[in-house]
C-alpha cells in the first residue's frame, strides 16, 4: 500500500533499531568475530578461518551434550503437549474457576528461573527435601539426584513439565475458548463422539495456537541453562551437561572465546533450522492434498 | 419425518426469571405439520433462533413440552431427535474432505459403507458438489461451504426436519436466489420438513409455504406469504413486511367515517359497525400500494402536502404530510405526481383497522 | 470546493484498480457512484479522501493538486460499510472527537454535537457506549460524527449495505433530507439502482475501474448508453434477448414478433440485443399491443410487496416483476407479456441504439 503519508512513522522506528543493533547485532557480529580468530594474548589474535569450527564441529564431548539436549527437548515436548491439552479440556469453561484455573496455572510461569532450580534442588534433597526424603525413607527407593544420573534427568524432566506445562495449557485454553459454539451444536447434531469432536474439530482449531506453543517450548528447552546449572550443575559426570551448560564451561571455565564462538553460532543455526522444520510441517499437516 | 408440536413453551436465560421481560420467548403454542415448507421472520432479539435451539434440542425450554409426533422430547439431545440443523456460517470440518464432511453424520451412526457412498453421492448431485468430492473443503468459496453444511443435513434420509438459522448471511447477493431455488427444489423433491430462521423477509416470503412472524418472544401471526401482505394481524406485521411498511393513522370513529384529526375517510358499513365498539386505541392502516394519488380534488379524497417524491425507476414512493403524520403511497412509474398540494383517496376495501395494534376481525374476535 | 479528476489511475501490483478516470464534482451536490462489487468504487472514494496516492494522473482541488497532502490536513469526511466508532467513548464522545481535535471551545462543541445528534435521532443515546447500541444505532453515530465538522466533502461507502431492510429504508430517507441541507461535496457509493435513484443528483457508473456514464441520475437511469450500464442500473438485472430486425418487424429470442413501431421505427435491418426491464414484464395481458412469450418458471421470489419470477425462455433467462404476492409452481410452463415500447435496443458493440420514450426526463 502506497502510505506516503505516513512516512515519517519510520522515524519512530529508529530507537528500536538502535537498540536491536546494541542488543542483538553487534553482540552476534562480536561473536562471529571470536569464531574465526584465536586470541593468543589480549590484542594478540590470530585469524584462522573455518579452523574452530571443524574442531568444534568434530568434539565427541559437543555430539553428546547435542544428543542429550534433543532426548531432552523431546521427553519435554512428548509430555508438555498433550498434558497441556489435557488440562485445557479439563478446564471449567466459565464461573469462578475460571479465573482460579487460570492464576493457579499461571504461579510456575512468575517465578524467576534459578529460583525455580533452586526449590526444586531442595524439594528433592535425600536428607531434607520434601519429595526427596519422602520417597527415601517412606517408600525406601534410593533416589538421589546428584548421584544417579537417571535420578537427575527424572528431577529435571519433573521441574521443567511442572514449570512450562502451564504455559501450553493456557495457549491451548484460549485456542479452544475461540472455537464459536456452533462447530459443537453442529457436532451434536451431526452425533459426531467426544472424541471425534476433539478430533474433527478441537484439534484442527487449535493448530494455530499449538504451532506457537510448540515453537515456544521447544526454543526454551533447547536453550535451558539456569535450572540444571542450578539444580545438577550439569552433573553428575555429564549426564545432565546440555549444550548451553557445556558452552558456558567452555566460554567462561575455559575462556575459550574462538571455539565457543563457533559453538555457539552452530547452535544458532541449529535452532533457526529446527524452528523454521516445524513451523514449516505444522502449517502443512492436513492442507495440501488437493487433486 | 415427524409433526412437531410446542405445548406452552417459554424460555428464559434467566435462572428466576420474574417478568415478561425476562422471557426470551414468552408463550409459543404452535405445531409445525410434516413435510412443511416453514419460515420464522422477524427482527434480531425477537426469539426466533431460541425457538429453533428448542426444536431441536440445543436448548431446553423453561416451561412447556414440545412433542414429535405426539411423544414428548423433553430432554432427548439433537443426535436423537434426529435433526439437521443448517447455521448462519458455514460449519465444516476442515482437515476432511468435501466427502468426508457429507459422510461424517452417517459414519457417526454406523451406517454401511455402501449405503455411505451411495447417499453422500446422491446429496452431491443435488447440491452440484459432485465435482468436488475429493477436495478439502477448507479451500472452497462460501457458497459450496455452505451447501456442504446443507448436504451434511440432507444426508440422512431419515431426518424428522431439517432446520436453517439464516443460512445465506454469508453467501453473495447474486449467488442467492440460486440457493434459494435449490432449497425450494429440495423441498419439493423430498418433502422434508423444513423450519428456516431469518430476519430477511425475501427469504422468508419466498421461501416458505407458511410464514411465522415473531416479535418480541411472541408469535403474532403464521399465514401465507399472501395473507401476511394482505391481512397483517399485528400492526408488526403490517409494518415489517413490504417495502415501505403499511401506514399506521391513529383515528377515532364517527358514524361510518374514520376521523384523522380533521380528515374524514369513509369506511365500510361492516367495519364501522365493528369499530364502533371498541374501547382500545384504534389505528387505520393502508398498504402504500393501495393509495391513489391525485392532482385534483375527488370524491372521498383526502387534501394532502407532499414532503418528498423518491424515484425508485419502476416506481414512485410518495411522501405526504395528513394531519401532521407521514404517509408513504407507492405510485406506479408511468402516472405522474403531482407537486405540493394532493388529494389522496383510501379504497375502502384494503382498510384495515388495529386495535391496540391487533387487527379487527369481522367475528367480532380481536384474536 | 469543487474537485476535478484528471485520468486518474490506480494499479495495485497487477491489478488496475482504477483506470484512467477523469471526474468532476462540483460544490453542493450530491453524486452517486454506483457499481457492482469489486467496480473500484471504494478505491475511488480513498483516492479522492486522499487515503492513497493515484499511480498516475492528478487531483485538483479548486485548481490546486492535492496529490501528497495528508488527509488530516483536508475538509473531509467518511463513512465505512463497517460501523467504526470507538469503542471506549460514549456516543457524545464519538460525535465530538472530530471537534475536539481540532480544539473548538466546549460549549461550541456541545451545541453541535447535539444538533447533530438530534438530526440522526441518537440525542437519547449520548451517554451509551457503542458496544451497547443496535447496528443501526452505531452506524447513525458514524455518520453523526461525519457530519459534525462540517467538512466540505462528505464521503460514504455503503453506508447502508450492513443494517438489515427496515433500517435502511428508514436511514436512505433521512439522509436524502440531511444532504440536501449541506453546503459540500456529498460522494455515495451503493450496488443498489433503488438507493442511487432515490439519492438523486448526479451519478457515476463505474465498471472494472471505468467510467461507464455519467450525468443526471434520471437521465442515465432511462438511458443507459451500453448493456453493462444497463445491467448495473437495474435491480434484478436487465432482461436481455436477442433478436433479428427485418423491416418493420422484429423476431426475438425464440419465437417472439414485435412490430418496430414508435420508438424502434428508426432501428435499421441488423442483430441486436433487445433490454426490458424485469417490471416491464407482465404476468397478465393488460394491452393489445403486448408481444406474449412463452417461459418456463424457476423460482418465485417474494420481496413483501412484490414477486421477482425467475423463467427460462429457451437460453435466456428473465426475470419479471410484478406487484403483489404471486405464487408460481417451479417447472411449470406460463405466457408473460411485454410492451414493445418498452424495448431498449443494443448493437451487437452494446451500444445504445433506441430507447424508450420517458417522460420529461432531462439531460
Amino acid at each position: 500500500m502506497n502510505k506516503w503519508e505516513n512516512n515519517k512513522a519510520w522515524f519512530f522506528l529508529i530507537p528500536v533499531l538502535i537498540f536491536v543493533c546494541f542488543s542483538a547485532i553487534i553482540p552476534l557480529m562480536t561473536v562471529v568475530n571470536y569464531s574465526v580468530q584465536d586470541i593468543l594474548a589480549p590484542g594478540k589474535t590470530v585469524f584462522v578461518g573455518t579452523e574452530w569450527y571443524r574442531i568444534m564441529l568434530r568434539d565427541p564431548r559437543l555430539h553428546e551434550a547435542l544428543w542429550r539436549q534433543f532426548l531432552f527437548s523431546g521427553l519435554v515436548l512428548l509430555i508438555e503437549m498433550p498434558l497441556g491439552v489435557l488440562i485445557a479440556l479439563a478446564m471449567p469453561k466459565k464461573g469462578w474457576g475460571v479465573s482460579f484455573c487460570l492464576v493457579t496455572l499461571a504461579l510456575p510461569l512468575l517465578i524467576p528461573w534459578n529460583t525455580i532450580g533452586t526449590i526444586w534442588m531442595i524439594f528433592v534433597r535425600p536428607d531434607i527435601g520434601l519429595f526427596g526424603a519422602a520417597i527415601n525413607e517412606w517408600l525406601g527407593i534410593a533416589f538421589d539426584h546428584t548421584r544417579k544420573p537417571l535420578d537427575a534427568w527424572i528431577t529435571l524432566m519433573f521441574m521443567e513439565v511442572w514449570h512450562w506445562t502451564p504455559l501450553v495449557a493456557l495457549l491451548a485454553y484460549a485456542g479452544l475458548r475461540a472455537i464459536p459454539e456452533v462447530y459443537y451444536q453442529a457436532a451434536k447434531i451431526d452425533g459426531a463422539s467426544s472424541w471425534a469432536t476433539f478430533l474433527y474439530i478441537q484439534l484442527p482449531k487449535m493448530r494455530g495456537v499449538l504451532t506457537i506453543a510448540l515453537l515456544l517450548r521447544f526454543m526454551d528447552s533447547f536453550l535451558i541453562y539456569a535450572e540444571p546449572f542450578v539444580l545438577t550443575g550439569g552433573g553428575p559426570g555429564n549426564a545432565t551437561t546440555f549444550l548451553s551448560i557445556y558452552l558456558v564451561k567452555l566460554a567462561t571455565g575455559q575462556f575459550d572465546v574462538g571455539p565457543a564462538g563457533a559453538f555457539s553460532l552452530i547452535y544458532f543455526l541449529i535452532i533457526l533450522v529446527l524452528c523454521f522444520i516445524f513451523y514449516q510441517v505444522l502449517q502443512n499437516v492436513g492442507k495440501g492434498a488437493k487433486t | 419425518m415427524a409433526r412437531i408440536e410446542f405445548n406452552e413453551v417459554a424460555h428464559s436465560y434467566l435462572k428466576n426469571p420474574k417478568g415478561d421481560a425476562d422471557y426470551a420467548l414468552k408463550r409459543i403454542h404452535n405445531a409445525w405439520e410434516d413435510g412443511g415448507a416453514y419460515a420464522l421472520l422477524g427482527p434480531s432479539g425477537c426469539g426466533k433462533t431460541t425457538l429453533l435451539n428448542i426444536i431441536s434440542g440445543l436448548v431446553n425450554p423453561s416451561k412447556g413440552k414440545v412433542l414429535y409426533d405426539g411423544r414428548e422430547v423433553a430432554g432427548l439431545s439433537p443426535e436423537k431427535r434426529n435433526i439437521a440443523q443448517v447455521f448462519q456460517f458455514p460449519v465444516l470440518y476442515d482437515t476432511m474432505t468435501v466427502f468426508d464432511n457429507l459422510a461424517f453424520p452417517l459414519r457417526n451412526r454406523g451406517t454401511a459403507k455402501a449405503e455411505v457412498e451411495k447417499r453422500v453421492r446422491e446429496v452431491a448431485e443435488i447440491l452440484d458438489l459432485t465435482h468436488f468430492l475429493n477436495q478439502r473443503a477448507a479451500g472452497l468459496a462460501a457458497d459450496a461451504k455452505q451447501k456442504i453444511s446443507l448436504g451434511r443435513g440432507l444426508v440422512r434420509s431419515n431426518v424428522a426436519a431439517i432446520l436453517f438459522d439464516e443460512p445465506l448471511t454469508v453467501i453473495d447477493p447474486h449467488l442467492k436466489w440460486h440457493l434459494r431455488r435449490k432449497l425450494k427444489e429440495i423441498h419439493e423433491q423430498l418433502k422434508l420438513t423444513l423450519i428456516y430462521v431469518t430476519h430477511d423477509q425475501v427469504e422468508a416470503l419466498t421461501f416458505a409455504d407458511k410464514v411465522v412472524v415473531m416479535y418480541e418472544g411472541e408469535i403474532v401471526q403464521t399465514g401465507t406469504p399472501e395473507d401476511l401482505f394482505e391481512n397483517p394481524e399485528h400492526t408488526f406485521v403490517g409494518y415489517f413486511i413490504g417495502s415501505p411498511g403499511m401506514n399506521f393513522l391513529p383515528c377515532k370513529i364517527d358514524g361510518n367515517m374514520a376521523r384523522i384529526d380533521g380528515a374524514k375517510i369513509p369506511l365500510d358499513e361492516k367495519t364501522a359497525v365493528m369499530a364502533r365498539n371498541v374501547r382500545e386505541k384504534l389505528e387505520l392502516g393502508i398498504r402504500p400500494m393501495y393509495l391513489e394519488v391525485t392532482p385534483f380534488a375527488v370524491e372521498n379524497g383526502v387534501p394532502v402536502q407532499i414532503v418528498l417524491i423518491e424515484d425508485q425507476g419502476s416506481h414512485k414512493i410518495v411522501s405526504v404530510k395528513l394531519a401532521g403524520q407521514l404517509v408513504r403511497a407507492v405510485v406506479p412509474e408511468d402516472k405522474p405526481v403531482p407537486e405540493g398540494k394532493a388529494w389522496i383517496v383510501f379504497p375502502q376495501q384494503k382498510i384495515k383497522l388495529f386495535a391496540d395494534k391487533r387487527l379487527l376481525k369481522s367475528e367480532g374476535a380481536t384474536l | 470546493m469543487s474537485i476535478f479528476l484528471d485520468s486518474v489511475s490506480k494499479k495495485v501490483g497487477t491489478e488496475t484498480h482504477i483506470n484512467n478516470i477523469s471526474l468532476e464534482f462540483e460544490n453542493g451536490t450530491t453524486n452517486v457512484v454506483l457499481g457492482h462489487t469489486l467496480a473500484g468504487k471504494t478505491s475511488l472514494l480513498r483516492l479522492i479522501a486522499g487515503l492513497d496516492r493515484p499511480t498516475s494522473g492528478r487531483i485538483l482541488m479548486d485548481g490546486t493538486d492535492v496529490i501528497g497532502v495528508p488527509v488530516r490536513k483536508r475538509s473531509v469526511a467518511m463513512v465505512y460499510q463497517q460501523f467504526i466508532n470507538y469503542p471506549s467513548l460514549t456516543v457524545y464522545d464519538n460525535i465530538a472527537s472530530p471537534l475536539k481535535m481540532s480544539g473548538m471551545k466546549k460549549d461550541v462543541i456541545d451545541q453541535k454535537v447535539r444538533k447533530t445528534a438530534a438530526m440522526l435521532h441518537i440525542d437519547n443515546l449520548l451517554d451509551r457506549l457503542p458496544a451497547e447500541l443496535s447496528g443501526g444505532q452505531q452506524q447513525r453515530t458514524a455518520i453523526a460524527r461525519s457530519l459534525v465538522k462540517d467538512a466540505e466533502l462528505l464521503l460514504l461507502d455503503e453506508p447502508l449495505v450492513n443494517l438489515d431492510y427496515k433500517l435502511r429504508e428508514e436511514l436512505r430517507f433521512e439522509l436524502q433530507e440531511i444532504f440536501k441541507q449541506r453546503q459540500a461535496i456529498v460522494i455515495y457509493t451503493t450496488t443498489e439502482p433503488a438507493e442511487a435513484l432515490m439519492l438523486g443528483g448526479n451519478i457515476v457508473v463505474l465498471d472494472e475501474g471505468r467510467v461507464l456514464q455519467t450525468g443526471p441520475t434520471p437521465y442515465v437511469y432511462h438511458h443507459p448508453e451500453n448493456t453493462r450500464v444497463a445491467t448495473v442500473f437495474s435491480d434484478p438485472p436487465i432482461n436481455f434477448l436477442s433478436g433479428v430486425v427485418q423491416g418493420r418487424f422484429a423476431k426475438l429470442g425464440e419465437d417472439i414478433g414485435i412490430p418496430m413501431v414508435g420508438h424502434l421505427e428508426s432501428v435499421p435491418n441488423g442483430n441486436y440485443l433487445f433490454g426490458v426491464r424485469p417490471n416491464h414484464l407482465f404476468l397478465t395481458n393488460g394491452n393489445e399491443k403486448n408481444a406474449e412469450i412463452r417461459v418456463k418458471v424457476e423460482l418465485a421470489e417474494i420481496n413483501g410487496s412484490e414477486t421477482f419470477i425467475h423463467v427460462c425462455h429457451g437460453d435466456a433467462h428473465l426475470v419479471i416483476q410484478e406487484d403483489g404476492i404471486h405464487t408460481k409452481q417451479i417447472g411449470s410452463e406460463i405466457a408473460i407479456y411485454v410492451d414493445p415500447c418498452c424495448f431498449f435496443v443494443y448493437d451487437q458493440a452494446g451500444q445504445l441504439v433506441a430507447s424508450p420514450a420517458s417522460n420529461g426526463v432531462q439531460k
